[in-house]
């Protein structure tokens, strides 16, 4: 099993979940995170007061996917995300011991 | 003309075309009553219109704009501080504050005749307005000793506690606010161009009694208070331009009633300063959006509605003596130099004036009191009579470049009355209360810290 953590523009949630809905992952958890890598932020302006905002919205992706359907659900998701454009973000992998349905104890792969 | 006044009143026509049998002066007298409550009446409803607006621009619209302006943990303090003027001041101006300001003492302040209001009635005074009651012009004029003290609260916000800056507000009402607003509108005022002033300057609605005291003292206390902690250094983005555009809107709004109002009749004059005021404000809108554009590359909402306010600030004084087109002059210099005020001189000094007071009101009511003695004119104001019963020239359009000095002349007795009397009421409040919140507290905020409270609890 494995966990992908993806870091994408918040513009892009909506299609990145019908995409993944498409290929059959239904569950994911969201978060709206603040960040920055090497895109720089931008300048606001208050009378005159200058304001680097450089941590900018983004949406934090979280899903758990058996192992043989890796490849496939990263290729969909950065299909999905991309703009091309510098901000587009980043996607972390990693291999997760085990997996428990609280509901009835289901473990591993069965409980995704 | 009477018949046509008595249809006016929706008296009979048969009345004057039969009458009563009587002597015709009781017939007239009994006219010329009627033709002056109608006025009184006109006049009356417009004046307490005005009253209710100018209420308005303090609360909300002063604490809108203040509010949006601050971060998120200050927004409940500060509106507070706008809140509570409105009771504060209410209680002092009943107390003696009115008649400090409109009795008629020394040059200086007035005297004590009307203490605890007392002969403020339905009665007009015909020194200050002949067709309104005495006490409309008193709940009228309370509304100016309201918003004047709550501008100040933008210099020291986010960081003045709540029990210093109550004692701060009393003291300063009665030193600064009610013998400047006593010199420049009282009778026998110093600065009184109608009264029998011995300078006489022409300040229509409060360039100097309201902007220019109010600006300076907010400078004097930025400066004598010292920066937040983190300025300039940390982040301090208004958390809410919406309740700051809102709030600013509603000052322009508000204003027809401080300006417009300020003629103290439902006139032409009424009508005049309504016009300058609008244009002001729109012209000023623009200057301040035209410089920050050509200098940041946006046109930013926060300039738009700052260099609005600006231009108010600017035609106040001017509004009830200028033509429309020299409003969009003194409008639209205001946006310029208030915006440079607030972008460039403040950062060179680093002063931490943290929602410009000083900058819009001390710089545009000193700009806009100088102004007014070279736009001021007798084709729009003409009360001003010469011996021979002719209006007399008023500004250096119409000749009288001398009243240029005059209305300096004023604005220095503004600005020094204004610092001299803040520093020593600062002084007083530190000694007893102590001017600033701890430093955690600070950090915390004015909300939880001196209210309780919360101005968001998003997850209730």
């Amino acid at each position: 099993m494995k966990k992908i953590e993806a870091i994408i523009q918040p513009f892009k949630l909506d299609e990145v979940k019908e995409a993944l809905k498409g290929i059959g992952i239904d569950g994911m958890t969201i978060t709206e995170v603040r960040g920055h890598g090497r895109q720089k932020g931008h300048k606001e302006v208050y009378r005159g007061q200058e304001y680097n905002v450089d941590l900018l919205p983004k949406v934090k992706l979280e899903l758990v996917v058996p192992g043989g359907r890796l490849n496939d659900v990263i290729k969909t998701l950065t299909a999905a995300a991309r703009t091309g454009k510098i901000g587009d973000g980043k996607v972390f992998i990693y291999d997760v011991a085990d997996a428990i349905r609280i509901r009835n104890d289901d473990r591993g792969e069965a409980a995704l | 003309m009477k018949l046509r006044l008595l249809s006016l009143l929706g008296l009979p026509a048969a009345l004057l075309a039969k009458g009563t049998p009587g002597p015709v002066e009781a017939k007239l007298a009994a006219l010329e009553a009627a033709a002056k409550a109608a006025q009184s009446a006109g006049d009356n409803g417009w004046m307490l219109v005005s009253s209710a607006l100018v209420l308005m621009m303090t609360g909300p619209g002063l604490a809108l704009f203040y509010g949006g302006l601050v971060r998120k943990k200050n927004v409940l303090g500060t509106m507070m501080q706008s809140f509570i003027l409105m009771a504060l001041i209410t209680v002092l101006w009943a107390v003696a504050g009115y008649s400090l300001t409109f009795g008629e003492g020394s040059v200086f302040l007035g005297d004590l005749r009307y203490l605890f209001l007392e002969g403020v009635g339905g009665a007009p005074n015909a020194d200050y307005a002949a067709t309104i009651p005495q006490q409309t012009f008193m709940i009228y004029q309370l509304m100016f000793a309201i918003i004047t003290p709550a501008l100040i609260c933008g210099a020291f916000a986010e960081r003045m506690k709540f029990s210093a800056m109550l004692l701060f507000m009393a003291l300063w009402a009665l030193i600064v606010y009610f013998p400047m607003a006593h010199m420049v509108w009282g009778k026998g005022g110093l600065l009184n161009a109608f009264l029998g002033g011995k300078l006489p300057c022409f300040d229509f609605a409060g360039g100097t009694v309201v902007h220019v005291t109010s600006g300076v003292s907010a400078l004097v206390c930025a400066l004598h208070l010292g920066r937040r902690r983190g300025f300039p250094s940390d982040a301090m983005k208004p958390h809410s331009m919406v309740l700051s555009f809102i709030g600013a809107c509603l000052l322009w709004v508000g204003w027809f009633g401080f300006n417009a109002g300020s003629a103290l009749a439902a006139s032409s004059l009424a009508t005049s300063a309504f016009v300058a005021t609008h244009f002001g404000a729109a012209s000023a809108a623009i200057g301040w959006l035209v410089i920050e554009w050509l200098r940041t590359g946006k046109p930013s909402v926060l300039g738009g509605i700052s260099g609005a306010v600006a231009g108010l600030v600017a035609i106040t004084p001017a509004s009830g003596f200028v033509k429309p087109f020299p409003a969009l002059i003194i409008g639209f210099s205001a946006g310029i130099v208030c915006y440079l005020m607030c972008a460039v001189v403040k950062n060179k000094f680093g002063y931490d004036d943290s929602l410009d007071a000083f900058g819009v009101h001390g710089a545009g009511g000193s700009l806009g009191a100088l102004l007014t003695g070279v736009f001021a004119t007798n084709a729009v104001n003409d009360a001003l009579k010469d011996s021979a019963g002719k209006p007399v020239a008023l500004g250096l359009v119409d000749g009288n470049p001398g009243q240029v000095l005059n209305q300096a002349i004023g604005v220095v007795i503004a600005w020094v009355l204004a610092a001299v009397g803040t520093l020593i009421i600062l002084k007083i409040c530190d000694a007893v209360l102590g001017l600033r919140v701890e430093a955690e507290n600070e950090t915390e905020g004015l909300d939880l810290s001196q209210h309780g409270e919360e101005g968001y609890i998003l997850e209730a």
